[in-house]
């Protein structure tokens, strides 16, 4: 940590930043406002997949990293998973060092344009913001800039491959190419050892790919991050699932030395209420996969899909949001969301459900479903729900929903999607009988090291953690690359 | 990419296929499914592997013609490549020696029955097998099936080979006549169902390998839900093979309908498109 502040410390001494501060008074940055993140029109976008928001233009960009004070005391980065040295990137935008400030960003982050999407910077790096803090003012808009400068960096043709060590020669196997095993397969690349990725499904991008939809992250871009890493010597190797192709064994045997494992959080929870098997109910997994993984919404692609008119989504956060929206795109004339809490103690970005409410999402906040009722075809017609009011604090911290008696009625609906989490995927437990796992089947590790009770092999992401973000996911990864290294170099020097 | 080594055609709608699989063949055990993907714009679907050969690195799949991409799993010739196959998935049968196993078949369910008749057999089990088919042309793997079967009963449907009626008599007969330790059948759900209502009067314990929709195949979408003793499996990590008489098979044969009529839509654009190229 003291090096890290150290290290912080001395670039922003540095008399270009330095300059840079003393460009313009501290209160001039201050005064002004929050550039605003242009966006489709909200009735033309729900009808079709184009991505909602467009991105900053370059003056706007340098406008709003005109804001950010460079503080001493840089406290945006403590509320970064990956420790971004954010004052340092937006610095090198208002110096209009674009390729400069993406080059920083990949110091810490595999994939910025793709956090620069979907984490949640209200709840992180903007949370702790002097301006947020201190200030009582709206933060600078750190992720619009993070973004800014990866898709400038892409759309310039000309992307910085991170720089390797001289291959070791060692094979270590990066488990899932979801957003923990990239970060992991990144970092572990860059010490030299040679990185195979090892993907269960047909295409590499884990949850990038199969669950967050092209309206608010596009595949394309995920494509061109994944063709860097080719780059930087990765191998990907695809309809490959680990401990059932082949063993950890037979990897072993293979030389591989050590394994992160990054597997995911693979099992839809469902709510256990009667009728929930009927057709037309899926897990958000399903219906995500089906529209973006297996593109079923296009006639030319052989994987179907129901896309009914009157379509309920269960749950309140983010992949509630990117089924509900999916629903709208499909052609729903009412497409609503059904959460037990109230809006505010919704999961999901603020961002999301603004842009959700925007497309003509109805929002059914305080209402929980109790039964589903089906057609002479076991098609879903029509759901019992009932009205909810919230108590006190639960373990979450958030106030429980109580049931309101005698409250329940009926709503017609053809399609419901049922989202309201997942559990860890049970592959990889399963495999390997000698794992510690917890009570809820996630891999247990160290803290900091990630290693997990079987020294070789690492772990990060929903896996670990049962369901949370692509960044949390991105800090475990990297994490564990630092472990494994440490691991590996102290086995070395002991034989 | 999977490459096709041998085709042999079964009858009209079923073939079997050897596949270029090293790693999947040397995992594989009897129970174990893969999912194949065709082409980019290919859906997943899972299918039973029958056997394997695992110094050839090869594993056979028994198709037959129901959708599109059935129909176009089975047009392809030796030499081919299928896009993608995933695999070996599901949990592996149970096999130990329980005494007499009485295995039912239907249709191309035969061919994922084949590796575990093989397997009670080869465990030191009496094995007595009745295949079951509609008609002489389409009762499949007879040869291979009477390789590790004491006894083996055919049934058709107008009794154009073997004894005429269903899968059901079949299995009467042997269990009247004696013991039975365990059951298990494969086959079309309708036919489970009712194999599944005849080993209950008689309380044998009696396993059914479901094969239901699926997207991924490995636990993440759920599409392979089905009820068990009233609570939801996944038949792809937590079968495919279950208690039959717990399985909602109703419930089961609603679920596999879902998709019936964008299926017959797809199904007829793929015969336009498959005209105009032909």
């Amino acid at each position: 940590m003291e090096n890290i502040l150290e290290y912080l410390k001395e670039e922003r001494g540095q008399e270009w930043r330095a300059e840079l501060r003393k460009s313009m008074k501290a209160k001039e940055r201050t005064s002004r406002e929050r550039v605003q993140m242009p966006e489709e029109d909200p009735n033309t976008r729900n009808k079709n997949s184009v991505e909602v928001n467009s991105g900053l233009l370059v003056e706007n960009a340098v406008l709003e990293a005109q804001r950010c004070i460079d503080c001493p005391d840089p406290t945006c980065i403590t509320g970064c998973p990956v420790g971004i040295n954010i004052p340092k990137f937006i610095k090198k935008i208002e110096a209009r060092d674009f390729a400069g400030a993406a080059i920083t960003l990949k110091e810490t982050n595999a994939l910025p344009a793709v956090c620069g999407r979907v984490c949640p910077q209200e709840k992180q790096c903007e949370l702790q913001c002097f301006y947020t803090v201190k200030l009582n003012k709206i933060p600078v808009a750190i992720g619009h800039l993070e973004r800014f400068a990866a898709d400038w960096e892409r759309n310039s043709g000309n992307i910085a491959i991170p720089k390797t060590e001289k291959a070791n020669k060692i094979k270590v196997a990066v488990i899932g190419s979801g957003p923990a095993g990239l970060a992991a397969a990144g970092d572990l690349a860059k010490y030299g050892y040679e990185v195979t990725v090892f993907e269960a499904l047909h295409e590499i991008g884990g949850v990038l790919k199969y669950g967050i939809p092209e309206f608010r992250l596009p595949n394309e871009l995920v494509d061109v991050e994944i063709e860097v890493m080719r780059k930087m010597g990765i191998k990907f190797r695809i309809n490959f699932i680990v401990g059932k192709t082949s063993s950890f064994d037979d990897l072993k045997a293979e030389g591989y030395k050590a394994f992160f494992v990054g597997s995911g959080a693979g099992l839809p929870r469902f709510m256990n209420i009667p009728g929930e098997n009927f057709n037309g109910i899926f897990s958000s997994n399903e219906y995500l996969t089906r529209v973006n993984l297996m593109n079923a919404a296009d006639p030319e692609y052989d994987t179907p899909v129901i896309s009914g008119n009157n379509v309920a989504v269960i749950g309140g956060g983010n992949t509630a949001m990117d089924s509900v929206r999916t629903a709208k795109r499909l052609g729903a004339e009412r497409s609503v969301i059904i959460y037990r809490r109230s809006e505010k103690e919704m999961p999901a970005r603020v961002e999301e459900v603004k842009h959700a409410k925007e497309e003509g999402i109805e929002f059914m906040n305080l209402h929980n479903p109790l039964e589903y009722y089906a057609d002479e075809n076991g098609r879903v017609n029509r759901m019992k729900i009932q009205k909810m009011e919230l108590g006190e604090p639960d373990a979450s911290g958030r106030r429980r929903p109580v049931p309101i008696e005698g409250s329940e009625f009926y709503i017609d609906v053809d399609t419901v999607v049922v989202s309201v989490g997942v559990s860890p995927n049970p592959l990889i437990p399963k495999a390997l009988t000698d794992l510690k796992v917890t009570d809820w089947g996630t891999i247990v590790v160290d803290k900091e090291t990630m290693q997990s009770s079987i020294p070789e092999i690492f772990a990060g992401g929903d896996i670990v953690r049962g369901g949370a973000t692509v960044i949390l996911a991105m800090g475990d990864g990297r994490n564990a690359a630092a472990g494994m290294h440490k691991y590996i170099q102290k086995k070395i020097k002991v034989n | 990419m999977s490459k096709i080594l041998e085709k042999e055609i079964f009858s009209k709608n079923v073939v079997k296929l050897v596949l270029d699989a090293p790693e999947i063949a040397r995992s594989r055990k009897p129970g174990h499914f893969v999912i194949i993907k065709i082409g980019e714009k290919g859906e997943r679907i899972p299918l039973t592997i029958a056997s394997a050969d695992d110094k050839k690195g090869t594993i056979t799949l028994v198709v037959q013609q129901v959708g599109v991409t059935s129909s176009k799993l089975i047009n392809m010739e030796v030499g081919d490549e299928i896009t993608d196959v995933v695999g070996p998935l599901g949990e592996a049968t149970h096999i130990e020696k329980v005494g007499t196993v009485l295995c039912a078949g239907g249709g191309v369910g035969v061919a994922p029955l084949l590796p575990i008749v093989e397997g009670f057999k080869k465990a030191g089990n009496r094995v007595i097998t009745v295949l079951a088919a509609r008609s002489k042309d389409l009762v499949i793997l007879e040869e291979q099936v009477r390789e590790f079967s004491d006894e083996v009963i055919i049934m058709t449907d107008d009794g154009s080979y073997g004894k005429k009626g269903l899968v059901t008599a079949g299995m009467e007969e042997v269990i009247q006549r004696e013991k039975v330790n365990l059951s298990v059948v494969i086959g079309p759900a309708i036919m489970m169902k009712f194999a599944a209502l005849t080993t209950k009067k008689y309380n044998i314990e009696t396993y059914a390998s479901l094969n239901t929709i699926m997207v991924d195949g490995t636990g993440m979408c759920g599409a392979c839900r089905v009820s068990v003793g009233g609570r939801t499996k996944f038949v792809c990590i937590d079968g495919p093979e279950f208690d039959a008489h717990q399985v909602d098979f109703d419930e089961m044969l609603s679920r596999l309908g879902a998709y019936k009529e964008q299926e017959l839509e797809a199904y007829e654009r793929y015969l336009k498109t498959a005209e105009t190229t032909s």
